[in-house]
């Protein structure tokens, strides 16, 4: 009797590994983590945009799965690890506070791939991606200083890190551009996703003289504040003219598509291999929601021209002279910001009102 | 209608059979949610409850979640049964990992084998000095303790963002919001090298032993209950009562400190924005869960535990959104809380007039 069933075991056993087999060698698992909600603005929406492009790109080829608002604390870990153990091959993830778990992870799994958004630590199967966000923000930036009435600029901001400050400075790099008079005031929230903070940042920011408004953080709340006090608002992440028709003046957004289906190619073909990735606006992986109607088309040329001029490696966003908050230049004329300035920029330039939270 | 009737005492058999009927209604309403979704609901429940634990890894991965849940639950348990509620183990949890973070910050170049229990020290003593404050607000000038423990939570969590934002960040991380890594001579040993379980599980069991003796076996316990059942009968007895709430948050906030520093010396492995996912709050529920017992505790905290991971599961597995997921956990608590009202009253058809409560 035993001896039937333990037959019987084996046999049950061969085929499972067999079914597992064939499933295995007809689609490349693609994992994801996501730091918040998929939602339908933000973020994390980009990245779950791109997540669907790239499934419907390799249809067959590909499947991928999905956990979304993880923790960017000891709970990540086992997220990723779980991926990988359940024979994810090349895992996103998609927030700066997973670079140290992924990085354990990474360890443990060497024939897993691993591409980690925002950081700076790679290894032989961990690489890093980012946009170019900037100089979208800088186009957007444009539009804000034709637009302002008041010359003063919001700018409802989660925490000082570079990224964010980069933003703000491109921002009013553009702003101070076509409006040299006009001032950004920063609001900070410490939070990547508090709609009710960020609404009361925004208000905050309208007290203050301030009749456009954008962010960098992950809900349109502020886009919706702005509507409802009937003033104007730049998205950012993804296109949130949605939450506000008249408002929504256009969005700094972010499209990791062409990213993720390079990267997903390149497991497949074998190509697959380790790097810093900051691509930008000539990429496709950073650009500008369709400018509302409102615009006049003055404007809509200006930033037409603007962004060709980026692509083409005419001009950069942080071309000299670029001045500190106190007037003095840091970046003289026929000179840019390098790379690596970049990446640590923790100063604002002339024309942001305010201090930067210093450490 | 049905109305509810105080039993004359608790019922002994509705003590076992709560929990039973919870996780029956559970099961029901759990497997129509998911049915309703397309999926399988025994598969579905599956995925929840058995597949994170269906090898050791999984059971380790619980143990690093019911640690923390368990040191800061047997805390409250100590507050809670004097009647001093305690809502701030989530402060003390990370006031215990900043402040020992930081000792092991500036320690962890040192080798020295004592280093570690020093930095643990540390960590304890921060939780509990921190619970200290709201005791002497409580002793002498009678502030209601639920107000200032909330309050405490959000001080405790800007002191640890401005701790990473500021003095303690990675001189070489780029300005993000993160503390170097932590040496060797800082970390909690594994309990094997394979897995990322830590010796806190066994500290854990350790408090649990000694919780319970405390609690059934000691003056101190006994003095406890008392105040927790009629602080007036307690004074009578000559009691020194203020000593004793002194003693409830000293304990409690010691042992959350403990937590947070195990965590942030553990799993994490470095100070950040991020050192506690609401293990400070999740506790409260534990408590309850647990029925005021050390021994319901562990299992509260187990049932806890399986239910993020069991829900990372169902996402990755089902590709179910966290709400989903969320929505599920809710209705477990909900179900196992609501069921223990059975305990202690019955349920009647009201349109029986009950002679006692007609006057």
């Amino acid at each position: 009797m035993s001896h039937r069933l333990l037959v019987k075991l084996a046999i049950a056993c061969l085929l499972a590994s067999g079914i597992n087999l064939s499933a295995k060698a007809a689609d490349l698992k693609i994992g994801f983590v996501y730091v918040g909600p998929t939602g339908d603005a933000g973020w994390t929406y980009s990245h779950d945009e791109a997540r669907k492009y790239v499934e419907q790109q390799l249809a067959g080829k590909v499947t991928t799965s999905y956990v979304e608002s993880v923790p960017e604390g000891a709970d990540a870990e086992r997220v990723i690890r779980q991926l990988a153990a359940k024979g994810h091959e090349l895992i996103f993830t998609t927030s700066f506070g997973y670079m140290n778990p992924t990085l354990k992870v990474a360890k443990r799994f060497p024939k897993v791939k691993f591409e980690h958004a925002t950081g700076y630590k790679q290894s032989k199967n961990m690489g890093t991606y980012m946009v170019r966000a900037y100089q979208a923000r800088y186009l957007s930036g444009l539009v804000a200083g034709k637009t302002t009435k008041t010359n003063t600029l919001g700018y409802v901001a989660s925490f000082p890190i570079p990224e964010v400050v980069r933003g703000i400075n491109a921002f009013t790099k553009g702003v101070k551009e076509v409006n040299p008079a006009a001032k950004v005031k920063v609001v900070w929230v410490s939070s990547w996703y508090d709609p009710a903070k960020e609404r009361e940042a925004a208000e905050t920011l309208i007290l203050q003289d301030a009749d456009v408004l954008t962010q960098h953080t992950d809900s349109a709340a502020v886009i919706q504040t702005a509507e409802a006090k009937g003033v104007y608002a730049i998205g950012y992440h993804s296109d949130m003219s949605g939450y506000g028709a008249n408002a929504h003046l256009t969005a700094a957004v972010h499209k990791w598509g062409p990213i993720y289906l390079e990267k997903a190619k390149s497991v497949l073909d074998g190509t697959w291999k380790a790097e810093d990735l900051w691509l930008g606006i000539e990429h496709g992986v950073t650009d500008l929601a369709p400018l509302n109607k409102s615009v006049p088309d003055e404007v809509k040329s200006l930033v037409e021209s603007k962004k060709a001029a980026l692509k083409s490696g005419d001009i950069r966003v942080f071309d000299g002279p670029v001045r500190d908050q106190s007037g003095t230049v840091k970046i003289v004329e026929g000179e840019t910001m390098s790379d690596d300035q970049l990446r640590g920029f923790n100063w604002y330039i002339e024309g942001v009102d305010g201090q930067l939270p210093k450490s | 209608m049905l109305r509810l009737e105080r039993r004359p005492s608790d019922s002994k058999l509705m003590m076992a059979l709560s929990p039973v009927l919870a996780i029956v209604l559970t099961l029901a309403a759990g497997g129509t949610l998911f049915s309703v979704l397309g999926h399988a609901p025994g598969q579905a429940l599956y995925t929840f409850f058995i597949a994170p634990l269906t090898d050791l890894y999984g059971w380790t991965e619980l143990g690093v979640k019911v640690a923390p849940l368990m040191l800061c639950a047997l805390g409250l348990n100590f507050c809670y049964r004097a009647r001093v509620w305690n809502i701030g183990a989530e402060g003390q949890f990370i006031m215990g990992g900043l402040g020992g973070g930081w000792i092991a910050l500036e320690l962890m170049h040192l080798n020295d084998i004592w280093i570690l229990p020093l930095v643990l020290l540390a960590g304890t003593v921060c939780g509990m000095a921190w619970a200290a404050l709201a005791a002497w607000l409580k002793t002498h000038f009678h502030a209601n303790e639920v107000l200032t423990t909330i309050m405490l939570n959000y001080i405790a969590l800007n002191a640890l963002l401005y701790a990473v934002h500021g003095p303690l960040m990675d001189p070489d991380g780029f300005n993000f919001p993160e503390s170097a890594l932590f040496t060797e001579s800082v970390t909690m040993p594994l309990i094997h090298e394979d897995y990322r379980l830590s010796i806190s599980l066994l500290l854990a069991l350790l408090v649990l032993a000694v919780m319970w003796t405390l609690l059934t076996r000691t003056l101190l316990g006994f003095q406890i209950s008392v105040l927790g059942e009629d602080e007036k009968a307690a004074r009578f007895a000559g009691f020194r009562t203020r000593w004793l709430t002194w003693m409830a948050l000293l304990v409690s906030g010691a042992l959350a400190g403990l937590a947070g520093i195990a965590e942030v010396t553990g799993p994490l492995g470095q100070l950040s924005p991020h050192i506690s996912p609401g293990y400070g709050y999740a506790a409260i529920i534990v408590v309850f869960l647990g029925r005021m017992h050390p021994l319901g505790i562990l299992f509260a905290s187990m049932l806890l535990g399986l239910t993020y991971m069991g829900g990372e599961m169902v996402q990755m597995d089902l590709t179910l959104p966290k709400s989903i997921t969320g929505l599920f956990q809710g209705m477990l608590l909900f179900f196992l809380l609501a069921c223990d009202v059975l305990i202690g009253y019955r349920i009647l058809p009201a349109s029986r007039q009950n002679p006692q409560t007609a006057n």
